[in-house]
């Protein structure tokens, strides 16, 4: 079994269901997040065009994140999830430096490195992801790559040629797949961030969660 | 349609997002760079004035041994101030990952002080014995075999932070050496004062001089050049170029430790001025302390989603 993630950008529509039933589900103290939906504009009024990317762990086939813990804390499941012992975290930030993905974050309640498990608590009970869950139009695609029926599989196939995954140079071989993506949804140096131009907060920078 | 449209056209921004993290690594862990090329640096150098200055290196066998003690413990305690769960540190000697340069270099980093505090002892014990001081010698070899993958590990971990485009292995591991060579050269300079005979003196400013030099060039290279390699490395070498908020600290950085000392040496040699030769030294040990930090920080200035 080869647990995988896909998203149809097509589809997303910026609602942030999946942000906030990841932050309930997995009590995901404040300010950090382990699954959030960026916006990003393209164009200048009134050709313009708004793009939403659900942005999450990747859960890498050669997780950089898993080879640089010192403790094996961040290990590799059977099911091919990329999971982390908290208990064993000397919060080195080695994970948080290696991750291309900016997916891993300090807890600041437990001062050790945290990210998605695919819900892996949940996946164990038989359940889907609470993103999954929560998304009103199917836009997250869950299940086994291996096999060649499941959703994600007939949804890959479907869509050759239209189907990516974030910065592929790094060679880290991500199980997060994206349909419908481009340069600007998945390269973060396609697009700038100005202060002033957030929606709804004028913060572009947190310091680490953590004691310093 | 016109160029400025196109442009237009092309032009995205960011209009909502989370706060990006900070700064992951911050100064702690330039000052276990910074201290850990003193501390593996100096017992580099006084391997080297052992076999060819003899009588000045016989005289700072105690002293050096103390020395690198003082820096390679330094190291190690901002090594763990780091950490966020410093209590756990044991975790990485009861459940080591050998994939991890963390773990290997804790490991090694462990036994070098182990050999080191020896060294210190038999430094001590043969203190008043000029001549010669056998086991304290053969000691030094092995610790200055070990020092190689001590210096050299934090390029190992730096080169598997996959994010961090601009840390790759080949010349950040060059970048390690040399920089033990540079820091260790100048402080033996500082640390021998008049216990170093002249000729002595002068093999230490050579080795400073050139490492200075070699490492001013791979700088060099990867300022120009980088750019053309990677989108990665282009964007972050923005933030020492033009106006970018980290272009002063890394000239400064790169006068202090590179071109001025290495112009001082040129001129303490043709002076045969002790004075000239330890303000290369002092400045070159300040610098390094800058050159690492900029190298450090502009890698995680760069959004990564």
């Amino acid at each position: 079994m080869k647990l995988g993630f896909l998203v149809d950008l097509h589809l997303c529509m910026g609602c942030k269901g999946c942000e906030i039933a990841c932050k309930v589900e997995n009590e995901v103290p404040l300010s950090t997040w382990r699954l959030r939906v960026k916006y990003v504009d393209v164009g200048t009024f009134p050709e313009t065009k708004r793009t939403f990317t659900p942005l999450r762990c990747n859960h890498c086939e050669n997780a950089p994140c898993e080879r640089i813990c010192p403790v094996s804390a961040l290990h590799y499941l059977d099911n091919g999830i990329v999971n982390i012992d908290k208990e064993r975290c000397i919060g080195c930030a080695g994970c948080v430096m290696a991750c291309p993905y900016g997916a891993i974050y300090i807890d600041p309640q437990t001062q050790t490195a945290d990210k998605c498990t695919y819900c892996a608590h949940r996946i164990a009970s038989s359940m889907m992801p609470a993103c999954v869950v929560a998304c009103p139009v199917e836009a997250n695609i869950f299940g086994d790559l291996d096999d060649a029926s499941s959703n994600i599989s007939k949804y890959i196939q479907v869509n050759q040629g239209n189907v990516q995954v974030r910065k592929p140079e790094k060679g880290t071989n991500p199980h997060h797949y994206y349909v419908g993506g481009g340069n600007v949804t998945l390269n973060p140096l396609a697009s700038h961030r100005i202060d002033g131009y957030s929606l709804f907060n004028k913060i572009t920078t947190l310091p680490l969660g953590g004691d310093h | 349609m016109a160029v400025h449209e196109i442009l237009a056209a092309t032009n995205a921004v960011v209009t909502l997002d989370v706060a990006l993290p900070g700064i992951v690594w911050p100064w702690f862990v330039t000052m276990n760079m910074w201290a850990k090329s003193i501390g593996t640096g100096v017992i580099f150098m006084l391997f080297l004035l052992l076999r060819m200055h003899p009588e000045s290196g016989k005289k700072l066998r105690f002293h050096t041994a103390v020395a690198a003690f003082v820096f390679i413990n330094i190291f190690l305690l901002f090594t763990l101030a780091d950490l966020h769960q410093p209590f756990r540190m044991w975790h990485i000697f009861f459940y080591p990952h050998w994939t991890s340069a963390i773990t290997i270099g804790s490991f090694i980093a462990s036994a070098f002080l182990g050999l080191l505090t020896l060294l210190v002892f038999l430094g001590w014990k043969g203190q008043n014995k000029d001549e010669s001081n056998d086991t304290y010698d053969k000691l030094l070899l092995w610790v200055t075999i070990l020092a190689i993958p001590v210096t050299l590990y934090t390029a190992a971990l730096l080169s598997q932070c996959t994010a961090r485009e601009l840390w790759q292995m080949p010349s950040e591991s060059a970048q390690m050496i040399l920089a033990a060579l540079l820091s260790g050269s100048a402080f033996m300079i500082l640390l021998g004062g008049d216990k170093l005979s002249y000729e002595a003196k002068k093999t230490l400013g050579v080795v400073l001089g050139l490492s200075a030099l070699m490492s001013f060039i791979i700088y060099m290279s990867e300022y120009v050049f980088g750019a053309m390699k990677a989108e990665e490395i282009a964007f972050t070498l923005e933030y020492i170029k033009g106006d970018g908020p980290y272009t002063v600290m890394f000239w400064l950085g790169q006068w202090m430790t590179y071109i001025i000392p290495m112009v001082l040496i040129v001129l303490s040699r043709s002076s045969k001025s002790k004075a000239i030769l330890k303000l290369a030294a002092i400045l070159a040990i300040v610098g390094l302390f800058m050159v690492k930090h900029v190298w450090l920080i502009i890698p995680q200035l760069l959004p990564m989603s």
